[in-house]
């Protein structure tokens, strides 16, 4: 484990120990029961676990939102529990403010995220124009199409100057083909200008298509119940699907899934 | 244009409308035998418009001095007051209903208490505007402040925003659209009110000219400055539309079935 997070150098996220209850006093219903991650920088590292297990609250804990009963969140090695401002965030629905235009909404999370406003401006007008969306710089996001609003989304938190993106089941609302598009497109960006992931996702193959590593929680109180070291080089494509190794992997994690799902009921 | 074509589809059914009920009020009056002191025609109207037509613009001159100081006062009133409610954790709770109080005590009673007060000058006149003037405002603004799409406010609050910043960038303008539907109540209810101001007390502007002109019976006159405020009416409710399609420009024509 140490050998491994070395190998990537230091590390964009170190969640030790986390528990959060809610109700009276935190007297309630616990949702994460001690839960310990890391993500090392430049690391891919996918969630998959069953509804309810918390993954919400998770993302909540580590952007600041809500404080953890117990335990805490580093971000690139400082301390950062209750923090907010350390993250970049891509949401399942793109949350672009429909007043501004697709430059504008990127600019301004820009300049919530620290960067000045002429840094903000030229960044965005170079990659929109890298993505192939510079046609689209002026319009209002009600024109735009499902996944190119998650496009417009996801470079949005790509071009935040902070280390660790959090995306929080990014395609979870678009039809599969367009799905497998995103996901192809987001690993081919991603591939070229690295940064630290941590994804939620409900999808197996797209935790296997896109990540390093692949967390799966167990549900109520979420912990790590197992972790997973994806096996494939990169640049990868959909070619892996037919690897003997990808259904093989599926298929322990599915499993897995389905026993918490029975244990549960 | 296709915008202007659709408007002319929708436009000519109230038109023909208006037309249809004037000419019968006209054809009522000469053919029945209605007394003009009864019922004026519209001919008659217009004639007696026409006739004092000096005099009925300097009222309608006052009338609109009184109705743009309170609107803008009222409106403007009504836009801080909801920002102050949204902003101060508690206010919102606290002094809502007394806001709502505000309203039920009726213009007619208010209109005295402020003369008294103040005297029979512009001053109280203008306040009983913006007293009714804010209120729609205020409402309109302030549902408009707690409402953004609840997913947008935990994607800043998850990138970090603080309060002014989720105010100003966030919540302010999601409010404007609100706060134009609260601007275009207002701005009925102002024109009604100055002439109710009018009414109660003083010797200039629309509403004192109607009491003089139905008190000395000559209804025609009467008449005419009730269409001079209709036509004050519309047009300041039509300013209203346009500077919002001027402001709201990312919105899709949704409105248009509504006006």
């Amino acid at each position: 484990m140490n050998g491994h997070l070395e190998a990537l150098g230091r590390e964009a996220l170190r969640v030790q120990g986390v528990r959060k209850s809610f109700g009276k006093r935190g007297a309630g219903k616990e949702v994460l029961g001690g839960l310990s991650l890391t993500v090392a920088d430049g690391e891919f590292v996918s969630i998959v676990g069953p509804s309810g297990s918390g993954k919400t609250t998770l993302f909540k804990v580590i952007g600041g939102l809500e404080r953890p009963s117990e335990g805490d969140v580093r971000i690139g090695g400082k301390l950062t529990t209750g923090e907010r401002g350390h993250i970049s965030y891509m949401p399942q629905q793109s949350a672009l403010l429909p007043w501004l235009t697709v430059a504008g909404n990127i600019e301004l999370s820009l300049a919530i995220s620290g960067v000045d406003r002429r840094a903000a401006k030229e960044k965005t007008n170079e990659w929109l124009e890298r993505i192939g969306l510079q046609e689209y710089a002026d319009a209002y996001p009600r024109v735009l199409s499902g996944g190119m609003l998650q496009r417009v989304s996801f470079l949005r938190a790509l071009l935040a100057p902070q280390r660790l993106m959090l995306l929080d089941e990014p395609f979870g609302a678009l039809d599969a083909l367009t799905r497998l598009q995103m996901q192809q497109w987001l690993m081919s960006i991603w591939e070229q200008n690295r940064r630290s992931v941590l994804l939620v996702t409900h999808s197996i193959e797209e935790a296997l298509l896109l990540s390093d590593r692949i967390l799966v929680l167990s549900s109520s109180p979420a912990v790590v119940r197992e972790e997973f070291t994806v096996p494939f080089g990169r640049p990868r494509s959909e070619a892996l699907w037919t690897d003997p190794r990808f259904n093989e992997l599926k298929q322990r994690i599915y499993g897995l899934l389905k026993a918490d799902m029975e244990e549960g009921e | 244009m296709a915008s202007k074509k659709g408007f002319l589809a929708k436009a000519w059914p109230p038109i023909a409308v208006l037309a249809g009920l004037l000419a019968c009020w006209q054809a009522a009056v000469t053919l029945g035998g209605v007394a003009d002191w009864l019922l004026p025609s519209p001919l008659a109207i217009v004639q007696e418009a026409a006739r004092v037509w000096p005099r009925l613009m300097e009222h309608t001159e006052a009338t609109v001095r009184l109705t743009l100081a309170g609107f803008a006062g009222g409106s403007a009133a009504g836009f801080v007051l909801a920002a102050l409610l949204h902003l101060i954790p508690g206010l919102r709770t606290g002094a809502y209903p007394l806001l709502v109080l505000s309203q039920n005590v009726p213009v007619i009673a208010i209109a005295p208490i402020l003369t008294m007060l103040l005297g029979y000058g512009f001053l109280p006149k203008v306040l009983l505007l913006m007293v009714v003037c804010f209120f729609p405002v205020t409402v309109a603004t302030l549902g408009g402040l707690s409402s953004p799409d609840p997913q947008l406010r935990h994607y800043f609050q998850m990138i970090g925003i603080g309060k002014w910043q989720m105010f100003w960038r966030v919540e302010l303008p999601h409010a404007i659209v609100h706060l134009f539907s609260g601007l275009k109540i207002s701005a009925s209810y102002s024109v009604l009110s100055a002439i109710v101001a009018e009414w109660l007390g003083t010797n200039k502007g629309l509403g004192a000219f109607m009491l003089l002109s139905f008190k000395g019976f000559m209804p025609d006159r009467g008449y005419a400055a009730v269409f001079v405020i209709v036509a004050l009416s519309l047009a300041l409710f039509g300013l209203v539309v346009l500077a919002e399609r001027c402001f709201i420009r990312w919105q899709p024509e949704k409105e248009a079935g509504k006006e």
